[in-house]
């Protein structure tokens, strides 16, 4: 019960703290909207009829990549909020607490995995503005679906925070985990078609979060997506469900050698 | 009276460095028990092994009766700790981080309104309350965390240089409250400071730390009679022609010069004050000031270790942390 409590107050925190930052949540449409509009747009008019599968636009069709990606960022820029406390002295009123580690870290992974999702459910009302069809069935699948693409990328930076002792190195996350992984994911292209290099095809297969976009396209584009899916959807949801798992154990056992 | 908390050969090594070295102490329950030593003595380690946040080397301690490695749990339960560095959130207002601390402590929901309401009238921060931290001041904000460490009534409460980087006036309110706190909850409290005066006026037993290891452990007045006497400053010119002269004609060899004062202690020094005066001036020695006065803390400390506290240094890391801050944002 007093874990539960424990746990319940350190969620509490992260979301408040997250709402209370209004110039992030203002800034947070901004990205998804140029990715969206400019590049979509561009990118889409430039390849004019090249890769474009039916009725769907190149705008839409990356639609779902651009919330995977919206998650992504923000679950590392949060699970990287550990390094904040440790500079602001508040991650010690947390480790000398009576709750266990495993505590610790659920709060904070569960706190900062409901604001990327505010943030990934921002990116649905900017598609919803901009006209990019998806169905309110569709909406409501992804919800949980994001809330399961995003507990392992939280996780994965609350690991890289909890071994990180300042925020010098913060700048390093972003080449070389946020942008690898968002361009290996198919977020932005297709990555099985016959021209695709074997690389490509092998690195982004290797990508967690390939199967996160796969699940997302599928689930958003519904039919029109299945030329061009990868695996079937419960494949997809187990790959990133065994990967949540793998990276809260070690998110555990990093948090409980944390000083 | 029982021992709240006791320490073993209680040792802590860095890399090869010895922080705390072979620790024997015992603290009594509901005393107020002082950590003194310059910055780097072990007194934060000591205490970080006493929070559990450090394991020991070697040796043991047992906070409330409990080991400090194997049942770590039970004894962060007993405790409530201010560190040396602020550690609360501020981005949530006062109220916020003390409901967030009786949650993470486990007090029971039914009582946490009244607790949080009756801490925040004791620390007078109730008007302020649901105000951010951020908009707080360094008094204000330590008066939170003195409360915050009280909600979940620990037995003994760890105060880690609780006036660090605060002004003269601030700090003197804060002494004020760990009484006030002390009295009103009948608790242990274990305090480190570098400042003289602050372990003299609050605590009812000091021990004296350097280099890790434990130099004398009495009362402040106790500790002030070890030095037999009183102490008399002389600032002159060729002081240690002086020195040597004063040894040799009164016999007054219980002397040093510290930054080109000499300072002698004695016995009575009233009645010496006008003989060393009439040795000086009959040996055609100029004295460019005299002055006598009881023996301090400072004194004490100068006696068991042989040099001055550096009384400044943590003020430094303080302003470097604020910088730290404010680039943050």
């Amino acid at each position: 019960m007093t874990e539960l409590r424990g746990l319940y107050t350190l969620w509490l925190r992260e979301v408040k703290r997250y709402l209370r930052d209004r110039v992030r949540i203002v800034s947070s449409f901004v990205q998804p909207l140029l990715w969206l509009v400019v590049f979509g747009t561009g990118i889409g008019a430039a390849l004019s009829s090249g890769f474009q599968i039916a009725d769907v636009s190149y705008q839409t069709l990356i639609f779902p990549g651009i919330v995977a990606q919206t998650l992504l960022f923000t679950a590392m820029f949060m699970g990287i909020s550990v390094i904040w406390d440790r500079e602001f002295g508040f991650l010690k009123e947390i480790l000398v607490a009576p709750v266990s580690r495993f505590t610790l870290f659920l709060g904070k992974m569960f706190g900062d995995s409901t604001d990327a999702m505010i943030q990934g459910v921002i990116v649905f009302g900017i598609a919803l503005a901009l006209g990019i069809g998806f169905s309110w069935q569709a909406f409501l699948i992804c919800l949980p679906l994001m809330l399961l693409i995003t507990i392992g990328l939280v996780s994965v930076g609350l690991i890289i925070a909890s071994f990180m002792g300042s925020l010098e190195s913060f700048g390093a996350i972003q080449s070389f985990i946020n942008l690898p992984l968002f361009f290996l994911s198919g977020a932005l292209f297709p990555i099985n078609r016959p021209g695709t290099p074997q690389w490509l095809q092998v690195a982004s297969q290797a990508n967690p979060l390939t199967y996160g976009v796969d699940a997302l396209k599928s689930v958003i584009l519904g039919n029109a997506y299945a030329p061009l899916q990868l695996q079937p959807l419960w494949v997809d949801l187990a790959v990133v469900g065994g990967f949540d798992l793998a990276m809260i154990a070690i998110g555990t056992w990093a948090f409980s050698r944390m000083k | 009276m029982t021992h709240i908390i006791e320490t073993h050969q209680l040792t802590r090594k860095f890399n090869g460095l010895t922080a705390v070295d072979n620790l024997d102490i015992t603290v009594e329950s509901g005393e107020i028990f002082g950590f003194l030593g310059p910055n780097g003595a072990g007194k934060t380690t000591t205490i970080n092994m006493l929070c559990t946040i450090l394991k020991p080397t070697s040796g043991y301690a047992k906070v409330n009766g409990f080991d400090i490695v194997k049942d770590a749990m039970n004894v962060r339960r007993s405790i409530g700790i201010v560190f040396q560095d602020p550690s609360i959130d501020d981005r949530l207002t006062g109220r916020e981080n003390l409901y967030m601390h009786a949650n993470l402590y486990g007090v029971p929901p039914s009582e946490q309104r009244e607790r949080i309401d009756r801490i925040l009238k004791l620390v007078e921060l109730d008007d302020r309350a649901d105000d951010l931290m951020r908009t707080y001041s360094g008094g204000m904000r330590r008066r939170l965390e003195l409360g915050r460490g009280l909600i979940h009534y620990p037995k003994v409460l760890f105060l880690d240089e609780p006036t660090v980087g605060l002004d003269p006036q601030t700090r003197d309110h804060i002494w004020r409250y760990i009484k006030e706190l002390k009295e009103a909850h009948d608790i242990t409290v274990v305090l480190t400071t570098h400042y003289m005066d602050e372990a003299d006026r609050l605590s009812d037993r000091i021990g004296i730390i350097d280099h890790g290891k434990l130099i004398a452990l009495d009362t402040p007045s106790k500790l002030k009679d070890t030095l037999e006497g009183d102490v008399i400053t002389i600032k002159a010119p060729k002081i240690d022609e002086l020195s040597a002269l004063l040894a040799e004609k009164l016999g007054l060899t219980q002397s040093r010069i510290i930054d080109g004062a000499l300072e002698i202690t004695v016995k009575g020094g009233k009645s010496v004050m006008p003989r060393v005066m009439e040795a000086t001036t009959c040996n055609g020695f100029f004295i460019d000031s005299i002055q006598l006065r009881e023996p301090n803390l400072e004194d004490v400390f100068l006696h068991y270790t042989g040099k001055n506290i550096r009384a400044d240094s943590a003020r430094e890391l303080h302003g470097f942390a604020a910088i730290q801050r404010r680039k943050i944002r």
